[in-house]
């Protein structure tokens, strides 16, 4: 049953990723992150000015169990980018500091080179949010 | 190895880094629950940041997340065992 239930929740994963261009698995949601380094991420991506999922793994744990087998990655959040995982919170912010995060979105590179924004305390954003679990 | 009831301290994941990966360098602070690693070594050279980091969370397996509660990483290929002057 609860097999069953991981198994189904591992596919919704699998299926997640593969059509989401851009998809963060975080906690919380990108309105209302629960941690402050999903809070950056989320900043982060804001930033960039990219369109991207996101996934709230707090709901059930065993989306983030599930989610730990596909990546092979201990923490969260998890950005995914046309179907690879990319990196947490460090690498990401790395990234982006760099400009690499920019060439991996295929944007141009605005803020290449600056420091990463600190997440905004609640600043509506345009996103477009697909919660699929 | 480390009690899991004991609070983990920045003393300890160093030690536990510098174990774990051969020749690693390590730098690290936190207050026992969140932390930050700054980690050195020639074994990161020519990996991805992705298996960097990896090599780094395998130190510690399932206490990240857990006993550990985060730890940030950042991680530095070093070019030669020469310059570890830790």
């Amino acid at each position: 049953m609860s097999d069953d239930v991981s198994t189904q929740i591992h596919e919704a994963i699998e299926s997640a990723i593969t059509e989401n261009p851009v998809l963060l698995f975080m906690k919380g949601t990108p309105d209302q992150p629960m941690c402050g380094f999903s809070a950056r991420t989320v900043a982060i991506l804001q930033s960039v000015g990219t369109p991207f999922a996101a996934v709230n793994i707090l709901p059930d744990p065993r989306i983030r169990q599930e989610l730990s087998t596909i990546s092979n990655w201990p923490t969260i959040p998890q950005l995914f980018i046309d179907g690879e995982f990319v990196g947490g919170c460090d690498i990401v912010t790395e990234m982006y500091e760099s400009g690499e995060l920019q060439t991996a979105l295929g944007v141009e590179d605005a803020n290449g080179g600056e420091p990463a924004p600190e997440p905004a305390a609640q600043e509506p954003a345009p996103l477009s949010i697909e919660n699929r679990l | 190895m480390a009690a899991t009831d004991v609070p983990a301290t920045p003393e300890e994941l160093k030690e536990r880094i510098e174990a774990g990966i051969p020749g690693a360098t390590a730098a690290v602070t936190g207050d026992g629950h969140h932390f930050n690693a700054v980690v050195s070594a020639a074994a990161f050279k020519d990996l991805s940041r992705i298996a960097q980091h990896r090599l780094v969370y395998d130190v510690f397996g399932g206490e990240v997340g857990g006993r550990i509660h985060a730890l940030s990483i950042q991680t530095k290929a070093k070019a030669s065992e020469t310059e570890n002057i830790a």
